[in-house]
């Protein structure tokens, strides 16, 4: 019993521990942003009273609210259209399968191999090529349907049951119907999930925007943040204000998606 | 007769226009993969045949680029890096996922939300945001410096990002910082497929938790240990932000990723398309053969 309960005390601290590595970085970024450099070189702890100074001086040297509003519409866009074409090709595959579509799944699943920074420069030149540079379209095309997220779907899609779906055909409703109105309610969890994978990597995305936008009031808020590190000197509160800006809306998506996200993966690994 | 073939005749119909209606829903997505992922690929292959700079790229001798590549010593330098931090980060990482996993499966464990939120908390920070803080942190006039010179372990800040050794080691620990939560999720995602009376059962005959976590937890986990084992070589093998951001390749290209290095070759210099495709090519081989071996060594364990 009591080496049970050695081991016990011994998890509590290790998990204890590793929580507090995970949450410091974090932690020291919110404080970093409310104080000045030199408080912050000087290993600041606690809050501070600079965070009015740092945002004027961020908002006086950057383009920030241009470059919220341009990530806030790339990465909604393409998540709303993503889900839409990966769930549909998803419930496709596992509802009306046959050895045709089957085959073509694989095939898709083996574009899970291919890095995308094998197809960054012949994508590079057919979008400058069709002028699709420093365009929303440009930033959602490459990313706009993924195997990861077909695959999901497809996953989620074989505990649907068939008996709806013909309940609902003796119903009358046609074959989109049922989609839009009977799988889609049902597998909220599958699409919370799959809403917040897919918003994190566009929000994320940094190699491809810097790749392709290339002018001031077309950058994202991480290729701003990553501009604010070119100069010789770095003010350690603005940096981090800026960081912790563009940190928000990932977390805030997190903390309010965190369950639905479990279980939408749950289902997924099945 | 006619009467029995309309029904008949009809359910073909319906079974048709169902196999249509699917073709139509999967189309949209599949185009766009063939299109964004799979032509642009063929075409980095044709690329990689090509030498030249800028847009005048022609047709020489076809493994030109390929034989370039292993004379490059900064190319040379980023395969070794990334594969330095494949081997070394990546099972770090898996096991530290499986242990906290496992832990946090357990029933009694109180806080365990807090537990969970707190360690997956890391996977919500932006990429570039998380290799800025890492760069911060470690910068020579950064908290840790200060913390070290402050407890009288330092004289004065050390250059941590331009000692070559040192810069590695931030990387790494900074991938097992950001990562190590998005594992764990997908692992305790499939423990929660595992009955919880198997562990019961397991307590009940004795089993220490070192057997219970190699004999219960490992083997029924092993297809997502596999998928996460893909997903990881994957993710390191395209190594960028971290590259950029944090270290920003240096000191003098040492920490270069592959993917930094492409970039640089094709984006930061006079391009040679030709020649950074031909490597962007490589990265897709390593990656197309290490999840082969990976599926292999994956069901051999059965």
């Amino acid at each position: 019993m009591t080496k049970t309960k050695r081991m016990n005390v011994l998890m509590y601290v290790f998990l204890t521990i590793v929580s507090l590595i995970s949450v410091f970085p974090l932690y020291w970024m919110l404080i970093s942003a409310t104080n000045k450099s030199v408080d912050v070189s000087r290993g600041a702890m606690l809050p501070g009273t600079a965070l009015i100074d740092n945002w004027k001086s961020l908002i006086s040297q950057s383009p920030v609210g241009s470059a919220m509003l341009n990530s806030f519409k790339y990465a909604v866009i393409l998540t709303i259209v993503a889900l839409v074409i990966c769930s549909l090709a998803g419930y496709g595959f596992e509802i009306y399968h046959d050895k045709g579509k089957d085959l073509v799944m694989s095939i898709l699943l083996l574009g899970m191999m291919v890095p995308f920074v094998a197809t960054l420069i012949p994508l590079f030149r057919m979008f400058s090529a069709a002028h699709l540079l420093n365009t929303t379209l440009g930033f959602i095309l490459p990313t706009i349907s993924t195997p990861f997220l077909i695959m999901m779907f497809r996953q989620s899609a074989r505990s649907f049951p068939h008996d709806i779906i013909e309940a609902a055909r003796i119903d009358g409703l046609n074959e989109v119907q049922i989609f839009f109105r009977m799988f889609i309610p049902t597998m909220r969890s599958t699409y919370a999930a799959a809403m917040t994978i897919t918003f994190m990597n566009a929000w994320n995305n940094y190699l491809w925007p810097k790749v392709m936008m290339t002018q001031d009031d077309t950058i994202t808020m991480p290729m701003l943040v990553a501009n604010l590190t070119e100069g010789y000197v770095t003010d350690y509160g603005v940096l981090m204000l800026a960081v912790l800006i563009c940190s928000l809306p990932t977390i805030i998506i997190f903390f309010l998606l965190q369950k639905s996200f479990a279980e939408g993966i749950t289902g997924a690994v099945k | 007769m006619s009467q029995v073939k309309e029904p008949k005749k009809r359910k073909m119909s319906l079974e048709r226009r169902h196999n249509l209606t699917g073709w139509a829903f999967l189309t949209p997505a599949t185009l766009m993969i063939a299109v964004m992922s799979f032509w642009p690929m063929i075409q980095a292959f044709i690329l990689s045949l090509q030498t030249g700079k800028a847009n005048n790229l022609k047709f020489g001798d076809p493994l030109a680029n390929y034989v370039r590549m292993f004379r490059d010593n900064v190319f040379m330098t980023s395969l070794g890096n990334t594969f330095l931090y494949l081997i070394i980060q990546v099972p770090i990482m898996l096991v530290l996922a499986l242990i906290l996993a496992s832990m946090l499966n357990n029933k009694d464990l109180r806080c365990k939300g807090l537990f969970r939120t707190a360690i997956f908390l890391p996977c919500a920070t932006s990429l570039v945001s998380y290799a800025i803080i890492f760069r911060s942190l470690f910068g020579v006039d950064g908290f840790i410096n200060t913390v070290l010179v402050n407890l009288g372990i330092l004289h004065t800040g050390y250059n941590f990002l331009g000692h070559a050794t040192s810069a590695k080691i931030i990387i790494i620990i900074a991938l097992i910082w950001r990562w190590t939560g998005y594992n764990m999720v997908f692992y305790l995602s499939g423990l929660q497929n595992i009955e919880y009376s198997v562990y019961e059962a397991a307590k009940i005959d004795g089993a220490s938790p070192m057997q219970t976590f190699f004999k219960i937890t490992v083997p029924l986990l092993k297809p997502t240990i596999l998928l996460t084992a893909i997903m990881s070589t994957n993710g390191t093998l395209q190594l960028f932000d971290e590259s950029v951001n944090l270290t920003k390749g240096g000191p003098a290209n040492a920490t270069i990723t592959m993917s930094h290095y492409i970039y640089n070759m094709s984006f930061k210099y006079v391009p040679t398309f030709g020649y950074a495709a031909a490597m962007s090519f490589l990265i897709f081989i390593l990656v197309a053969i290490l999840a082969f071996v990976q599926m292999k060594v994956g069901d051999k364990r059965d």
